[in-house]
């Protein structure tokens, strides 16, 4: 150990601390603020201008964005298909992984294997999988339908008709979600002390349901809450079955806020008008957060 | 203790239930893996037919994945993909465990204005600075590089919050007896910090890998034609461009693409889901 390496430390003290400090943090300040600060704040000016890709100049226009976006079919049928679409998945795949994670928890073998197998799908490449899942669905080739020929029943053309095509999507959506759900709920699960199960044994609490109601569900609280805010924030930015499968078609039917927000920008190269979509966004992921800050943190903690 | 299977009051048959309806849905959700390797082994002419035989009635044929090689620089995607993740990966560690640690162990002002902003930046969705760094980068001549693939994402807030957690943790008396040695701050992080962050560090590794590796929305963005190319975007292309109808090399594609992943979860499940599990947070 040398002296000399020591003794200024010990002088400077508290400032040499500080400009360590200023050391260790400035590369990741200068990241932050050059490639998410600026161009965050940049997007929401965007908002409130007409700026079009290669357009020599760009005109502040207010709120106008923002009223033709009122006004316009396409978007109104984007938000309303994204609405729907979390509508589906995020009940389907809490309940469905709760359900799941309750019963993995309670099986005597297998618990690594199954969690595995549902966990698959979180691992794997979206888009080869849609294509899995367009070959699987396909109106005339796909085995999904030749199995209902066999039960004698017409299947529809699920992904192109647009009928049936959102509810594909949503489907393929919680096939995706429920395994990094349930790991979140074996993760809670695993949490509860088991004592707390056998001492409401002895109190008389005999049916499993009412177990799971008095004590898994209370204590399961903070997980149930987070795993709700992150499932709805994940499929409020469904995108990638979208842009592999159905481009938003037909006819709109399957037009969701990312979709028509990378259309609007990279396709028309309308960025102006691309950025207010992005800051409709922004603000339904926002109001997601803060349901799960300020409303309900409240009273999920037990106790 | 009681032993369930001791007792003889127990019934046995809820229990198989429960395993007998874990196995048909792990079956069920299965299913696309499943057809998509059998088509990727059958010929066109059987695909077509719709038959719902999974083993190909010809023996299989590796024909659709030599297609797929011959249609597609596969390998080209495939080492795209390692290198815009490892290249993330590199450059998010680079700048967050340094200021995780400062955040976590160093006093100095404006720490907590500093933390203030992660946790602002937690709340931004990578989509949202999207457009004006697309224009940024293609006013830089930067479209179609591995810099435009790679330089938005090297900057994660949600590391420098994890870090910062499990820095925290860490008792302090390491780092006094690391001073006393005569380590400045940088040996600090690098020599006693890093080390000792490494299931963090594992963690995080695993959650940016699979969220890059799958990444479809940046790369559609920055990125045309084949030369830098990600494995997502080369499925996307080639499904549009080449494939067509032909379902068989599609899902031969598919396959290759989706392997890597897949096998390195396997191989490190447990780590995997462990990794998932503390960093779900962020999505």
């Amino acid at each position: 150990m040398s002296e000399a390496a020591t003794l200024p430390r010990a002088r400077s003290g508290a400032s040499g601390e500080a400009m360590a400090a200023a050391l260790l943090c400035l590369p990741a300040m200068l990241a932050y603020l050059l490639l998410l600060l600026l161009p965050t704040a940049a997007a929401v000016l965007l908002a409130f201008t007409d700026y079009e890709l290669g357009a020599p100049s760009l005109r502040w226009i207010g709120l106008e964005n923002f009223q033709e976006l009122t006004e316009d079919r396409g978007f109104l049928v984007s938000l309303r298909n994204t609405i729907i679409y979390v509508g589906i998945v995020a009940p389907a795949s809490i309940v469905g992984a709760l359900a799941l994670a309750l019963m993995i928890e309670a099986a005597t073998r297998g618990k690594a294997l199954f969690r595995a197998v549902f966990f698959l799908p979180v691992v794997s490449l979206p888009v080869a999988m849609a294509t899995a899942w367009q070959y699987l669905l396909h109106p005339t080739i796909g085995p999904l339908n030749a199995f209902l020929a066999q039960m004698g029943i017409a299947g529809p053309a699920w992904l192109t008709s647009s009928d049936t095509v959102l509810l594909s999507l949503a489907f393929i959506g919680i096939w995706e979600a429920i395994g990094f759900n349930l790991v979140l709920f074996l993760a809670g699960l695993t949490a509860i002390p088991r004592e707390l199960h056998q001492a409401a044994e002895v109190d008389g609490v005999k049916s499993a349901w009412e177990r799971f109601r008095l004590v898994t569900w209370p204590l399961l609280g903070p997980t149930t809450l987070f795993v709700v805010t992150i499932t709805m924030i994940r499929s409020v930015r469904v995108f990638d079955s979208v842009a592999v499968l159905t481009q938003g078609g037909p006819n709109r039917a399957s037009e969701v806020l990312l979709y028509t927000m990378y259309t609007e920008g990279f396709t028309f190269f309308r960025l102006g008008y691309s950025a207010a979509i992005t800051l409709v966004f922004l603000v339904i992921v926002l109001a997601l957060m803060l349901l799960q800050t300020r409303v309900l943190d409240k009273r999920v903690h037990y106790g | 203790m009681a032993e369930p299977r001791a007792n003889p009051r127990v019934n046995p048959w809820p229990g198989l239930l429960r395993l007998g309806f874990l196995l048909l849905l792990g079956l069920l959700f299965l299913m696309p893996y499943i057809w998509m390797i059998s088509a990727s082994l059958k010929p066109l002419d059987e695909i077509f037919r719709a038959s719902l035989n999974l083993l190909p009635e010809t023996g299989g044929t590796l024909r659709n994945y030599a297609r797929v090689f011959e249609k597609v620089p596969v390998l080209q995607y495939l080492w795209n993909g390692v290198v815009v993740c490892a290249g993330i990966l590199f450059f998010q560690l680079l700048f967050a465990v340094p200021a995780g640690y400062a955040l976590a162990k160093l006093h100095f002002p404006g720490r907590d204005w500093l933390f203030g902003a992660v946790m602002l930046g937690l709340l931004v969705p990578y989509h949202v600075p999207a457009l004006p760094l697309y224009v940024g980068f293609s006013w830089l001549g930067w479209l179609n590089t591995y810099a435009a693939l790679i330089t938005p994402s090297v900057i994660s807030v949600f590391a420098i919050f994890l870090f910062r957690q499990f820095f925290k943790s860490l008792p302090d008396e390491l780092i006094h007896a690391a001073r006393i040695d005569g380590m400045n701050e940088l040996s600090i992080v690098w020599r006693v910090i890093l080390p000792n962050a490494l299931p963090a560090a594992t963690a995080f590794a695993i959650f940016s890998v699979v969220a890059h590796w799958n990444d479809l929305f940046w790369p559609l963005i920055v990125v045309t034609g084949a030369e830098r190319a990600t494995p997502a975007l080369g499925v996307l292309t080639f499904r549009s461009d080449e494939a067509g109808d032909d379902f068989g090399a599609l899902m031969a594609a598919s396959v290759i693409m989706t392997t890597p992943l897949v096998l390195a979860f396997l191989l490190a499940q447990r780590r995997f889901v462990e990794g998932i599990a503390t960093t779900g947070l962020k999505g």
